[in-house]
């Protein structure tokens, strides 16, 4: 029994990892989604270019050999990354390649008589997004981002493979010492479950925040 | 910095990752349709305590990570004494996966099906099964093509996760080749251009069934 307090310790604080590596994560997915969704439906053709060629490069090829080349190729080419940042940057990217197209279509999906309102009241376009169209349309986002994270927070599960000490790499360490199969794996299993419960209803919840009072047909 | 000898040198190797690669993502499709058909149907039972567990069980796998099944699956099972290669367990693990998915669009192919067309079928006194082979299925199947072929191609871009259970695919292979030699450039990199080659060529099929089948759908 003694001993289990130790491993149990061991697969916390692979938990914290998977955490932090989820939030990171998140955060950057968000601000890549955010830019390359918006660069989409840009004036002018060579961010739309720019935009379109990250989205399909990240959504192309695979997260693994993303993460891969971002922790063995990278260092080559000069850019040194520790495993953690080799992890967030990869599924950040790779994640806001997915966001970006849910920002587009949410943007597109707000109706029209929105965007001619704000020409009637002579917002300019910064203004029109941030006061009109954004808060409307980021309601519309909510729930794939809510999906798009629950799908990050699996894609950490790859970071072990490069040697990072997440929750997946630690029940490798306790199946190693004890011989134990089922018992950690479950708990992780089980953990894992626990944390996209814990993302997808705060989602639900944000989303109900969100949208008092805003005109928005859900769907 | 690159090499194109090496490029040459190492693409007979490459190429035999690349055969288990595309088994693995037709023998998963396989299993993710049929046992999707079968969750989405045991999700659909009138008896609750077939429901409830399906759908518990389906939230869960879709809720954990991919790898983390696969090793369940691959250490797990010799402990009950079921042995499987690495192929097996990894195809079965990406197929389960997937079935959940799968069934969900099965549940939504049918539950768009507009209520009429039922009420119709019960008019003219169709029995359960003429009702479902001449009605429903045929109207429900054509949205949900592209929409399956959409999880298809996340399933063939999820095969390198095959190499964490020692399957001896692109990824593996490339891993493999990258460790004798000590070079990682070429064949990260050509592992990453082989995904590019198929993913691009196939989104844009994609995209052009969801022109041809997306009209149908209300």
């Amino acid at each position: 029994m003694e001993q289990w307090y130790g491993y149990i310790g061991l697969i916390l604080d692979g938990a914290v990892v998977t955490a932090k590596i989820t939030v990171l994560g998140c955060a950057l997915a968000l601000v890549a989604a955010f830019t390359a969704g918006l660069g989409r439906i840009s004036r002018f053709w060579q961010l739309r270019w720019l935009a379109t060629a990250y989205i399909e490069f990240f959504r192309g090829t695979s997260i693994f050999v993303q993460l891969f080349w971002a922790y063995f190729v990278l260092p080559l080419l000069g850019v040194p990354l520790s495993p953690l940042q080799a992890g967030v940057l990869a599924l950040g990217l790779n994640v806001g390649a997915y966001g970006a197209e849910v920002v587009r279509g949410a943007i597109l999906s707000v109706p029209r008589e929105q965007y001619e309102g704000c020409k009637a009241l002579n917002f300019t376009r910064i203004q029109e997004l941030r006061h009109v169209i954004l808060p409307q349309a980021f309601v519309l986002m909510l729930p794939t981002f809510g999906n798009n994270a629950i799908e990050l927070l699996k894609g950490t599960a790859v970071v072990s493979l490069i040697s990072l000490s997440d929750m997946t790499f630690q029940a490798q360490v306790v199946r190693a010492q004890t011989g134990s199969t089922a018992v950690p794996f479950l708990t992780i299993l089980f953990l894992y479950f626990a944390y996209s419960t814990v993302i997808s209803n705060s989602i639900k919840a944000l989303e109900r925040r969100l949208s008092r009072g805003l005109d928005v047909t859900k769907g | 910095m690159w090499d194109w000898n090496f490029v040459w040198q190492i693409i007979p190797q490459l190429a035999d990752g690349v055969v288990i690669t595309i088994q693995a993502t037709v023998l998963g499709t396989i299993i993710a349709m049929i046992a999707g058909l079968g969750l989405a149907i045991a999700r659909r039972s009138r008896n609750k305590f077939i429901r409830y567990p399906f759908g518990f069980a389906a939230e869960f796998i879709r809720g954990t990570p991919l790898l983390v099944q696969l090793y369940f699956l691959f250490y797990i099972l010799p402990d009950l004494g079921i042995l499987l290669s690495p192929m097996v367990a990894g195809v079965i693990g990406l197929g389960v996966h997937y079935a959940t998915y799968t069934a969900e669009v099965y549940r939504t192919g049918i539950d768009n099906v507009s209520k009429g067309q039922w009420e119709a079928a019960k008019a003219i006194n169709l029995s359960t099964r003429q009702t479902w082979t001449q009605i429903i299925i045929p109207q429900a199947i054509p949205p949900m093509i592209p929409a399956l072929a959409n999880y298809f191609i996340s399933m063939f871009k999820e095969t390198p996760l095959l190499a964490a259970i020692t399957v001896l695919e692109l990824m593996n292979q490339a891993r493999s080749v990258a460790n004798y030699h000590y070079k990682y450039v070429e064949p990260m990199t050509m592992v990453g251009a082989f995904f590019l080659l198929v993913s691009v060529p196939s989104v844009i099929f994609l995209r052009r069934l969801e022109k041809r089948f997306a009209p149908k759908l209300r």
